[in-house]
């Protein structure tokens, strides 16, 4: 073994130990948060599969603490023996997922669509309403954020039985798009001040018309940030329970709802409501899994300003 | 913002006398549809005539059909300048028509006693809600809990800021953690209340049950005591929200030049000194943007409440939300719960105007 003859100083041995520890605690704490954020879901999806004494006994491991079973997928008939035969609560649960989706789906598309629209005017153009400029027509988009739903639920309640509107899909996509709409207005009008004007400019000198401009050149550079916009409304929308607690009952029911109102009369199936639960934030993990980086992209227009 | 416009556009309208004619003409027609529908059914509700109206959707529609006919116009009559109005017209017509109009009669309802199952149907009571609202300890209580919530969100600034550093830093995986630490976010706060706050937390087999019994607490009853089980609330929500300021403060962290932490790091400074003297004073407005949309966030804090505790014990977790929730699902009486409502929205405009005011000094770059 010969003696080594480069070799770093006392002072970068100790620098390299530092920056060791250093790595460690930072890996440490991310792995100990990751484990927060992900335990819960781990839970869920494990507890779906358990039965009575495995829940009682608090196993954690599949196939080492216990043998998974679908008792709670059969309890929504979604497990393999039952995914054929005819069930009323599997009909049941399509039916407030579908609720659910719609309602989500085509209140942020609407949003999206109402919101960018109007963010592209303010951030373009000037306009005058009365006392109203551009500040303060965007002001009064974004203060719809801090009313509370609460304010709106009784009125809307009184409004909605008056115009036969209580329990009905439109009802509530109306009510959604309404509580969704300035926070879409207010990340595209980042995005859409972050554009420079001289595209427009260049393809109005090219002939075409201002919403020719708008849908062919400034639309397809705001994608990602009408994207996390989008992503943003669909997580909202669909975990809302608040009005579709209040203003639905059998027929627009949407998920939230089911998953609240599953005490049953003799305790609690946790392994159903675990699967249901599982069932409902499904779609959203999917979502955020396949989408993250839209999101981030998006908000970082929305947030350096 | 400026005036003038931004985007510069020079257009030859040549707008014929027919054509605007017609614009006037569909607008007031419309106008004059929606009034003749809607006076006939007051009419009819007044018990003047018995027209065969059930519901109140004839007016409705009167009313999208004139909307329709408003931003038709624009464009007929305005040319240019009506296509420019089109953008922000059918959002403004959305929400005016479905906040204003709600939130007046919000006001009508708020002076009335108006039980939603009784006959009766509504009876103005004057100030009487008002002074049943002045005696309620519960909705004083409840004020005074979103107080605790909203203190709750310096701690939970904290802790995404940390998070968003550690994104931020030099790690491998990251994707994978940025994923992960998104995900609660996704997640409907039902189902949380659900899987963490009954079954997680349930005494007998809860993996955080007997996590806390393993650190020596031997009773871990997370809704037991007031005090608990309200920091047992904050504790879910924050779950759920902390993603939330984290992207932003992460987009924020990722918008700072690297030259800049680079030279404090050659002129000497630590990582500490570096982090309070640059970092955190470049991220103030984003932090305060974050705080702000974190508080209005928080003040419709309900779900969770209105699933786990119901307000327990005592009232001590009540939200002003879940607090209503309660009384109109209890008593179907629309009138105080819209009445406490309103008095909760002019709190809250008053706490944000002043708040927006003190965040407005504290972001002026200092010079």
């Amino acid at each position: 073994m010969k003696e080594q003859i480069f070799r770093d100083s006392d002072g970068d041995a100790s620098f390299r130990a530092r920056r060791l520890a250093g790595r460690t605690v930072i890996y440490l704490l991310l792995i100990a948060w990751a484990i927060v954020c992900l335990f819960p879901i781990y839970w869920t999806v494990t507890t779906s599969f358990k039965i009575a004494p495995n829940v009682m006994k608090g196993a954690l491991i599949p196939w080492v603490d216990y043998q998974p079973a679908w008792l709670g997928w059969r309890s929504l008939g979604l497990s393999p023996d039952t995914i054929g035969a005819e069930s009323t609560v599997r009909s049941e649960f399509l039916k407030r997922f579908f609720n659910s989706a719609i309602a989500a789906v085509a209140s942020s598309t609407i949003a999206v669509i109402l919101g960018s629209l109007a963010a592209y005017g303010l951030s373009r153009f000037s306009y005058r309403f009365t006392f109203m400029k551009n500040a303060d027509i965007s002001f009064f988009f974004l203060s719809q954020l801090i009313l509370p739903p609460v304010v709106l639920a009784l009125p809307f309640l009184v409004l909605y039985k008056e115009l036969a509107l209580l329990d009905t899909q439109i009802g509530l996509i109306l009510l959604y798009t309404l509580t969704v709409l300035p926070i879409v207005i207010w990340i595209m009008r980042d995005q859409f001040e972050s554009i420079p004007t001289e595209l427009e400019e260049a393809a109005l000198v090219d002939g075409l018309s201002i919403w020719g401009a708008f849908f062919s050149v400034i639309l397809p550079i705001a994608l990602p940030g009408m994207v996390a916009a989008f992503i943003l409304s669909l997580v909202l929308t669909w975990n809302e329970y608040f009005f579709a607690a209040l203003l639905t009952s059998t027929h627009a029911n949407t998920l939230p709802v089911m998953v609240a109102s599953q005490t049953g009369s003799q305790g609690i199936n946790w392994w159903a409501m675990a699967a249901l639960s599982f069932a409902a934030i499904l779609p959203l993990i999917v979502i955020g899994v396949l989408l993250e980086r839209y999101l981030i992209k998006g908000m970082t227009a929305g947030a350096v300003k | 913002m400026s005036q003038g416009d931004l985007l510069h556009v020079v257009t030859a309208d040549d707008i014929s006398e027919g054509r605007q004619r017609f614009g006037r003409g569909i607008v007031w027609g419309s106008a004059a549809l929606l009034a003749a529908v809607a006076i006939a059914q007051t009419a009819q509700r007044l018990g003047y005539a018995d027209l065969g109206f059930e519901t109140w959707r004839p007016t409705l529609h009167a009313y999208i059909l004139w909307a329709i006919c408003l931003c038709w116009s624009q464009v007929l009559i305005r040319g240019e300048h009506g296509k420019r109005t089109l953008f922000v017209l059918p959002a403004a017509l959305f929400v005016v028509s479905l906040t204003v109009f709600p939130l007046l009669f919000g006001l009508v309802i708020a002076f009335s006693n108006w039980n939603l199952s009784s006959p009766v149907g509504r009876q103005f009571n004057g100030l009487d809600n008002v002074r049943q609202m002045w005696n309620d300890p519960f909705y004083w209580n409840a004020l005074r809990n979103m107080v605790w919530y909203s203190l709750a969100i310096l701690v939970e600034y904290a802790i995404a800021f940390g998070l968003a550093l550690l994104l931020n830093a030099e790690i491998r995986a990251r994707k994978f953690f940025r994923v992960a630490f998104l995900l609660p976010l996704m997640l409907s706060p039902v189902a949380v209340s659900w899987m963490i706050g009954k079954s997680m937390l349930e005494l007998r087999f809860g993996p955080i049950a007997g996590f806390a019994r393993f650190l020596g607490w031997d009773n871990p009853s997370f809704f037991g005591s007031p005090e608990i089980a309200r920091l047992t609330i904050m504790v879910l929500d924050a779950w759920t929200f902390i993603p939330f300021m984290m992207i932003m403060i992460l987009a924020g962290l990722q918008a700072i030049p690297k030259e800049l932490t680079e030279a404090a790091k050659v002129d000497g400074a630590g990582p500490w000194k570096t982090f309070w003297e640059i970092t955190f004073p470049l991220m103030l407005p984003v932090s305060i943007t974050a705080i702000l949309i974190r508080i209005i966030f928080k003040l419709k804090l309900a779900d969770i409440v209105i699933n786990l505790t119901a307000g327990g014990p005592g009232g001590a977790t009540d939200t002003v939300t879940s607090f209503i929730f309660r009384e109109y699902r209890d008593r179907s009486n629309v009138g105080y719960g819209t009445l406490l409502a309103m008095v909760y929205l002019v709190i809250i405009i008053i706490v944000m105007t002043i708040l927006m005011k003190l965040a407005e000094r504290l972001a002026r770059p200092r010079t």
